[in-house]
């Protein structure tokens, strides 16, 4: 998501939450400064995702090592979001839909540090793979799978972010719906990777290189389909996690 | 039908129940209370009450339950008539003359305001706490023991004694005070003379306890103590509390009533009125939000 995107985004999220109805100017400020710092935490995930699977895949060791580096980063605005809500929550004591936004945002700052890690996992096994042989002709459709895969995680953490910004539940449910595509798709990798793995043991220690970035793109999937959730918990109050699309569906129409 | 009209279908729901920037806040309207206003176990039933002072219609056909042995918040903004409403539970409205109150108001199904019913023996089963500390000018017992002596709940010293005691207990206040019975009610600090007007109205044995704004005149630690009462209080007594302080009502109540321009707006659960109010009368208000 770009800088631009984030500004146009910005009135959705606003005015959906209501954050600048307040009879304090200063905590509408607050608020608006929380989501800021989310939406720039995103912004970055996403960025460090894009960039391990790129770095994986054009076996670039340098863009790689910055990946890896660049974590910190993403560590630090973890951390430094965390104690900017813990601080609106023992001064502002928020409530109802306010309580529900700091709530969801300290959950859902964890689901993007976790991705970030998923990224570094891209930048490390990169590395590694790099030295190794993989993107030779034959062993080169693992590649073009993780590659496919990849896009598919990164479109949709890019669509999970663009909904956060707007707070758009529907979005959000199309999302969470489509997480066991995400799913099939790791499943028929793994798959191709085992036989891989029978036809040339050689190529064991790579292909579970591959394997291991596959399953760092289902996990990254997995954190977005949480984004998600906070969404519908954010907008409509209602606690989905653990709950079949039906069933998200028939709360929210409650 | 399809995912896509399913879709669009739920784009409506929203837009009509939850999208709030497509409404203009003052224009909303108060119809009909959301939430649930009814008690399992009620010790109180109200049904369509109407308050006037005068012309002014200060109540306007509200219905709510008081539960047994729980804490029910009225809350609202100045104004809005909770004070208004919590009086009439014991009928301390009577002694305005241009009030005129029509409506059902049932203590255990009795009609509090049957004609041959006499409002002092009411107001000692459904007894009040105001928000400014109030003891009579009287020795620290005898503010306790005034209440027990003018209904002749007691046949000799000993039983006064044993009176005083517990109410002083109760309201966690005997400790404090058991070397200086006699002293003036009003040497206390506002705290302690909180709770000695607590100790007052549980001395002659109430059901219900109202309490209009209980602790916003004590300050932090006196506040949390008449709070920590407050949940001792309840399994013994039925207790209905109006307050300004939003946390309060988050911290002692399970029930909570929002009232707004006279109307109930909203009632339930206090757990769920604090994280996911249904109207958005409650939830600006709770909130800090203009509307």
């Amino acid at each position: 998501m770009t800088t631009s995107d984030m500004t146009n985004n910005a009135s959705g999220f606003t005015k959906k939450l209501h954050i600048d109805k307040h009879i304090s100017g200063r905590f509408n400020e607050e608020l608006e400064q929380v989501r800021n710092l989310v939406m720039n935490m995103g912004a970055l995930v996403e960025q460090q995702v894009n960039d391990g699977l790129r770095a994986v895949l054009n076996a670039d060791e340098k863009l790689a090592a910055k990946v890896i580096e660049r974590d910190r980063e993403v560590n630090t605005m973890e951390l430094e979001i965390d104690e900017y809500c813990t601080q609106i929550l023992a001064r502002r004591q928020p409530a109802a839909s306010d309580l529900r936004l700091i709530v969801s945002v300290i959950k859902s700052i964890t689901d993007l540090e976790r991705m970030g890690d998923e990224a570094v996992k891209f930048g490390r096994n990169a590395i590694k793979l790099a030295k190794g042989s993989f993107a030779e002709e034959e062993g080169a459709r693992p590649l073009i799978e993780l590659k496919h895969l990849g896009n598919h995680v990164s479109n949709t953490l890019n669509r999970a972010l663009t909904a956060y910004a707007q707070m758009d539940v529907i979005e959000a449910i199309e999302i969470i719906k489509n997480d066991s595509i995400i799913d099939e798709e790791f499943d028929n990798i793994s798959r191709l990777l085992v036989t891989k793995m029978m036809e040339n043991p050689r190529e064991i220690k790579n292909a579970l290189r591959v394997t291991w970035c596959a399953r760092a793109l289902e996990r990254i999937g997995d954190h977005t389909t949480n984004l998600c959730e906070y969404i519908v918990y954010l907008v409509e109050g209602k606690d989905v996690r653990h709950s079949t699309i039906e069933q998200i569906k028939a709360s929210i129409s409650k | 039908m399809t995912a896509i009209t399913l879709a669009k279908q739920e784009q409506v729901n929203k837009t009509a129940k939850n999208d709030l920037s497509q409404t203009n806040l003052s224009e909303i309207e108060l119809t009909q209370t959301v939430g649930n206003i009814y008690a399992d176990d009620a010790k109180m039933s109200i049904r369509n009450a109407n308050v006037y002072y005068g012309d002014k219609k200060a109540i306007d056909n509200i219905s709510l339950d008081i539960a047994k042995n729980q804490v029910t918040a009225l809350i609202g903004p100045s104004g809005c008539g909770k004070s208004t409403f919590l009086r009439c539970l014991n009928r301390m409205n009577d002694t305005i003359d241009i009030c005129n109150i029509t409506g059902q108001f049932t203590l255990d199904d009795e009609d509090i305001y049957a004609k041959n019913l006499d409002p002092v023996l009411l107001r000692a089963r459904v007894g009040m706490v105001f928000q400014k500390p109030n003891p009579f000018p009287k020795s620290i017992y005898d503010n306790v023991a005034y209440g027990a002596r003018i209904h002749g709940l007691i046949n000799n010293k000993a039983e006064l004694d044993e009176i005083v005691e517990t109410s002083l207990q109760k309201a966690g206040l005997f400790n404090e005070v058991k070397d200086r019975l006699n002293d003036p009610g009003t040497g206390l600090s506002g705290g302690q003379q909180q709770r000695l007007c607590i100790a007052r109205t549980i001395a002659v044995s109430p059901e219900v306890i109202l309490m209009d704004e209980p602790a916003s005149a004590l300050d932090p630690i006196a506040t949390a103590i008449i709070e920590e009462l407050i949940d001792e209080l309840k399994d013994k007594y039925t207790i209905a509390i109006v307050t300004h302080s939003m946390q309060q009502a988050a911290r002692v109540s399970q029930h909570t009533a929002y009232f707004h321009m006279g109307k109930l707006v909203e009632m339930g659960k206090t757990e769920d009125i604090f994280t996911r109010p249904s109207h958005k009368l409650t939830e600006n208000y709770i909130t800090g939000r203009f509307g």
